[in-house]
């Protein structure tokens, strides 16, 4: 009898083909869907890869930040400062957002490893305070009330130009497919980083490091390096993000690039909300905060006060999210990183 | 007094017991023996409540207490001895006794005095941290903890395991006092002539089911065989 | 002169955020729960205390006397109803309920109360002051740090010398083994919420009338509180004053060098503390 271990299930093949499909028709979007269309698909691209971020490190790997902020933040001014200060475009510019990022998780990682368990989060926060409290004395980048990217800057931005005649577009509608392209690329290439990640050894490490710190140093898996690598490349990734949201955006201040409720609680919500634990839950998570965010967010803090209560409600009630309703419900798994054993016979029977 | 009926317990899909049926009668001292893995903890832990079962499992005067919360079964007047000691890290002695008997404080022989009679050492000790204490010392204050409740029913899981011998010969000369107050003992032990000698009654477990029931001093060594390795030697 | 005047006031405010912290440090020691809300409880607290001063008329401090028993049934019920439920070995469920409870109580509070700055009026305590001969201190900085010092003793009383406090250690060291003593841990989280509620009741007391405050304010409390317990050691209540101190220090420093660094140099001091001794000042021998 052979016994063979396999990640795939029928559903998984689907997926895959599937995926490919929703690829190739995201990248062809831009041909025939409206201006506001776009611009909502980058705001759900760019937090659904916030949220896959969030989701790995604390998800997966049992760090549970709240201080994501300070990664957007960063990666933002970065890219602000790369153009103000060094007259780059914006474009290229971004990648200084992932630099940025990098940066300061070496720091933050230092300390809030440090930190045992539920301490580690607040500890995140702290050092995403003390990076706002900083950057807003950094007065050429407009201190505590921020700034624009200078229009020289946006009304040149490489690429812009091109796509505006490809597909007849006014330059500030060209800027946002640009920007709509980026954010599918960062979203697609996340989200297939952190899919290779879980089935590799290294996912397995990080699972048995999530489950058990100590028994997994016992078997011989470097819990130290392993944190610290999925801590390190997460930060980088979502400095990227940070960086272009703020191209999109092209103003800045301290308070809205390090808001810990916009680029944390959503985030957090968006994950929770899903299901935890697993790629498919931002992918719904972020689908049900948009339409939320879209029906409801005219009524300001009373929406915020239900997205609270429905976060308690969800762990309370679901704590593996929707995502994980549905998988309980019809054992799917779009992205299967569970490892199950086929024996030979059964497989075709 | 305390009757199990059918009682089965299960850890997630694994399942540790089948069916126990066991009687324990008031003042009785009864003895479970059986190999490791035999389901002999997880039966005190399914009695405690710290393993919840089907109410009707667990009967204690006829009530139905198998559902019940190791607390509310505790404050019914069954205290439990845990194997290990588990004395409380940051109590010394005395608080650690003074904890066994501060929610349900039964009438009866057991005070604080009455168990530095019983173990005059812990006296001396009283304000060291429990843990502090050598491995014997810890088991008396285990003990002592659980008396101090004045129980109706006193289980202990193990309370010989890793002691010196001179050790357990010292503990177990405590019981004739402790059964002198009116308690029940359940007494699961390893150490099967050491149980056999203060036991009544002796149920043997093997892979969750009783195999042996039997009074103490009918009791063959033939049969315990047979009942530990499951066929007749 | 003016220096020794400025760690003066810095040690005092220190009293202000042991008071934040003291609530925070007893639920942790007991549940290993850190409640993510515990800034906006404080933030709410004061609202309450506000209304009661409002409505009744009555002085602060018999308001708050008032609104403390109300306080320690939301915190019990919060304990039992919510929190209860999501205990447990992983730490994720009880930081993001948690987390979500903080984001709810803000945006709670700006719709009853708006984004408006309040004070709760103490009338001529306000700006009463005291000469020490080197120093002249405000009454209420110092009634603030005495509340805490006493608080502080009371609650070590509580744990080293009552039955509950007793009950309390044991929840903390081993759940299982209390619950065959006859203790329901469930019931002792919910007490020691309660009773966190209680000294967030004091907190806000005097968090509402030496300062203004907004429903914003909560998160930037709750850091104050966590930096003063990890500075002070887990478990150690008399480390979390000097915790509370060292930070209220940093700050008063900080602002007199430049008004704008007075957050940040109390960040930055926790930061020192903790590449120095991660384990605090006065971490606890057993864990």
């Amino acid at each position: 009898m052979q016994v063979t271990v396999t990640t795939r299930t029928r559903s998984s093949s689907i997926a895959g083909y599937a995926a490919i499909a929703l690829i190739v028709i995201g990248l062809a979007l831009p041909a025939f869907a409206s201006r506001s269309l776009i611009q909502d698909l980058f705001f759900i691209l760019t937090m659904l890869t916030l949220a896959q971020l969030w989701n790995l490190i604390a998800g997966y790997g049992g760090m549970v930040s709240v201080g994501q902020q300070a990664f957007v933040g960063i990666g933002a001014y970065a890219m602000f400062a790369g153009v103000i200060l060094w007259g780059m475009d914006p474009v290229p510019a971004i990648l200084l957002g992932g630099v940025a990022g990098f940066l300061l998780a070496i720091p933050m990682a230092f300390f809030a490893f440090r930190l045992q368990g539920a301490y580690f989060a607040i500890g995140t926060w702290v050092i995403a305070e003390v990076t706002r409290l900083i950057i807003a004395q950094w007065k050429t980048l407009g201190g505590g009330t921020g700034t624009s990217l200078p229009r020289e800057a946006t009304s040149d931005i490489m690429g812009v130009e091109a796509i505006a005649q490809l597909f007849g577009l006014r330059d500030a509608a060209a800027r946002d497919v640009l920007a709509y392209w980026l954010a599918l690329l960062l979203a697609v290439g996340t989200m297939a980083a952190i899919y290779a990640l879980l089935r590799s050894r290294t996912g397995l490490a990080l699972a048995a490091v999530r489950d058990n710190d100590n028994a997994a140093q016992s078997v011989g898996v470097d819990a130290r390096r392993v944190k610290w690598m999925v801590f390190l490349a997460a930060a980088t990734m979502t400095g990227l993000v940070g960086a272009l949201i703020y191209v999109q955006t092209a103003r800045i201040s301290p308070d809205a690039a390090f808001s810990v409720t916009t680029w944390t609680a959503y985030v957090i919500f968006i994950a929770v909300i899903g299901g935890i634990g697993r790629l498919e839950g931002p992918i719904l998570g972020v689908l049900v905060f948009w339409g939320l965010q879209t029906a409801f967010s005219d009524y300001g803090s009373w929406y915020l006060l239900a997205l609270g209560l429905i976060a308690i409600a969800v762990m309370l009630l679901a704590p593996r999210g929707l995502w994980g309703l549905i998988a309980d419900r019809w054992g799917i798994a779009l992205f299967p990183v569970q490892r199950r054993l086929i024996l030979e016979g059964t497989r075709h029977g | 007094m305390l009757e199990t009926r059918g009682l089965t317990a299960s850890y997630g899909q694994f399942k540790a017991l089948f069916g126990i049926d066991m009687t324990v009668a008031a003042g009785e001292c009864v003895a479970i023996i059986g190999a490791n893995g035999a389901g002999k903890t997880t039966l005190l832990r399914s009695i405690t409540g710290v393993l919840r079962n089907g109410p009707e499992m667990i009967l204690h005067r006829g009530d139905p207490i198998g559902a019940l919360s190791a607390d509310r079964v505790m404050q019914r007047g069954i205290a439990m001895v845990p194997e290990g000691r588990r004395l409380f890290p940051s109590l010394s002695v005395e608080e650690n006794l003074l904890i066994g008997g501060q929610v349900r404080r039964g009438s009866g022989h057991w005070s604080l005095d009455e168990i530095y009679r019983l173990f005059p050492i812990l006296r001396e000790r009283r304000h060291s941290p429990g843990t502090a204490l050598s491995g014997g010392q810890q088991q008396m204050v285990a003990i002592g903890r659980a008396l101090m409740s004045n129980p109706e029913l006193l289980l202990c899981d193990e309370i010989s395991l890793g002691l010196a011998p001179v050790v357990i010969r010292d503990i177990y000369a405590a019981l004739p006092t402790i059964r002198a107050s009116g308690a029940a003992v359940v007494l699961v032990e390893q150490d099967i002539s050491r149980a056999l000698s203060v036991a009544d009654r002796v149920y043997c477990l093997m892979e969750g089911r009783v195999t042996l029931s039997a009074r103490a001093s009918e009791i063959t060594r033939e049969a315990i065989h047979a009942a530990y390795f499951g066929e007749a030697a | 002169m003016i220096w020794l005047d400025t760690v003066v006031q810095g040690v005092l405010l220190g009293g202000l955020y042991a008071l934040f912290a003291a609530g925070l440090s007893l639920v942790f020691g007991i549940m290993r729960l850190v409640n993510l809300a515990h800034g906006d409880l404080i933030v709410a607290s004061a609202f309450l205390i506000l209304i009661v001063v409002e409505t009744l008329g009555l002085n602060p401090f018999l308001a708050a006397l008032v609104a403390a028993p109300a306080l320690f049934a939301l915190g019990w019920a919060l304990q039992r109803f919510v929190l209860n439920r999501v205990l447990g070995k992983d730490i994720l469920p009880p930081l993001l309920v948690t987390f979500g409870l903080s984001v709810a109580l803000q945006n709670g509070m700006l719709e009853l109360f708006s984004a408006d700055s309040q004070r709760i009026a103490a009338g001529p305590l306000e700006s009463a002051s005291i000469d020490l001969g080197i120093v002249t201190v405000g009454t209420m900085p110092l009634l603030t740090f005495a509340s805490a010092v006493l608080v502080i003793f009371l609650l070590n009383r509580l744990f080293y010398s009552t039955a509950l406090g007793r009950a309390f250690r044991a929840t903390s060291d081993d759940a299982v083994t209390a619950s065959l003593m006859g203790i329901n841990p469930k019931s002792v989280f919910a007490i020691a919420t309660g009773l966190a509620m209680v000294i967030v009741t004091i907190a806000a007391l005097y968090l509402g009338m030496r300062a203004n405050f907004d429903p914003s304010v909560g998160p930037a409390r709750l850091i104050y509180a966590f930096e003063a317990v990890i500075i002070g050691g887990l478990g150690s209540l008399w480390g979390t004053l000097i915790g509370g101190a060292i930070i209220g220090v940093a700050q008063t420093v900080g602002a007199q060098l430049n008004p704008e660094w007075q957050i940040l140099a109390g960040h930055l001091a926790f930061l020192v503390v903790l590449i120095l001794r991660p384990r605090g000042l006065f971490p606890r021998a057993v864990d």
